[in-house]
């Protein structure tokens, strides 16, 4: 039983480092600024989620458990406020987002 | 009333946890400091249903939030494809649509799982429109009158 | 493992910080700025695992709090030209 969940907390915590540098990727690879963000809460949602579940699985039933609980919640609740603030504040200040053309073909940045 | 009480047990909670001793000193501490960020928070009126909204607190607990995590987690899946995607393919749009929620507290959640799920964020939040940009051309295109709408509305609806 | 995560964090910090360098805008320079904190706040917790002293933990919620709070006082700031403004009005921003 404690092999199975020492596993199940390995995978999270190695699936949640891998969406963690996909997200940075994406920050980079991501055409316009609009795109950026949602590049960045791929970080913020699967990254820190699979993570603290990792830890949280290793942790057990105790107060470090209830933290890690407290933690997620702050993100799940706080980083979606974030962005909406980021976004609306851009397009307040005139940031034109980059569209993509009506027909349908995939653009290319 | 309600609300300050709730308020106030959730302020103890949060005391708890972070000290996580129990004597009996820092237990009455922690009373004290809970009450008198309760005074302030009454005095401030932001005590009420919309600081505090736990008359949406269980059902939401139980079956909206595993359904979010669940649409999380596809869409998250999807957008990391994208970003990997060596032609990236990416088409981003501006979408506005209409959501069906009465209250400010339901427009919030509404607004908020929008943009928590990957892919989707809102630009801009009123009654009678929210302001999308999204990713893909299909992200925008299934925004109106989608489930998420549907379930936040009955969450809303709900006593 | 856990070496696992910390070297991905410190990655994912890394190309946060080249694209906070590149910018162009203030927004995407936020942004980079937001998910160095979030990133650092992780980074704190699998730390606090990895050293077996659970008091990090702790660092981590304040720096998860410090980290949303710093964003938007930047922002409104950018928004408003004042961190005083309440917000409310109708008023053309600050240009």
């Amino acid at each position: 039983m404690t092999m199975l969940i020492d596993a199940a907390s390995w995978a999270c915590l190695v699936a949640g480092s891998f969406f963690c540098v996909v997200g940075g990727i994406g920050l980079l690879r991501m055409p316009d600024f609009y795109t950026r963000i949602h590049a960045a809460s791929v970080t913020e949602t699967l990254g820190a989620g699979l993570l603290l579940l990792g830890l949280l699985l290793q942790a057990g039933p105790t107060l470090i458990a209830a933290k890690l609980v407290a933690l997620g919640l702050l993100v799940f609740f706080a980083s979606p406020t974030a962005a909406h603030a980021l976004a609306s504040a851009a397009m307040t200040r005139g940031l034109a987002p980059l569209l993509a053309p009506r027909e349908d073909t995939p653009s290319k940045p | 009333m309600i609300h300050s009480v709730s308020m106030l047990v959730v302020l103890y909670l949060f005391w708890l946890l972070l000290s996580g001793n129990f004597g009996a000193f820092l237990l009455s501490a922690g009373a004290g400091c809970a009450a008198a960020v309760v005074l302030i928070a009454r005095r401030m009126d932001v005590a009420d249903h919309e600081g505090h909204p736990i008359h949406l607190g269980l059902r939401a607990l139980l079956s909206y939030w595993p359904w979010l995590v669940k649409e999380i987690v596809k869409s998250g899946w999807d957008v990391s494809r994208r970003i990997l995607d060596p032609r990236l393919p990416v088409s981003p749009t501006l979408a506005s649509f209409k959501p069906s929620q009465k209250t400010d507290v339901g427009l919030v959640i509404h607004a908020n799982s929008i943009t928590l799920t990957p892919g989707t964020l809102s630009v801009q939040v009123a009654q009678d429109g929210i302001l999308v940009h999204a990713l893909t051309r299909e992200g925008a295109a299934a925004l109106a009158g989608s489930e998420m709408d549907r379930r936040v509305s009955r969450l809303e609806d709900s006593p | 493992m856990f070496a696992v995560a910390t070297v991905a964090l410190i990655v994912a910090v890394g190309l946060a910080l080249v694209r906070s360098a590149l910018g162009p805008s203030v927004f995407d320079r936020l942004l980079a700025a937001n998910k160095i904190g979030t990133c650092a706040m992780l980074l704190l917790a699998v730390m606090s695992f990895r050293n077996g002293r659970p008091e990090f933990l702790d660092l981590a919620l304040v720096y998860g709090m410090l980290n949303i709070i710093g964003t938007i006082a930047i922002l409104k700031y950018f928004r408003h030209g004042d961190l005083g403004d309440p917000g409310d009005g109708d008023r053309e921003p600050a240009q």
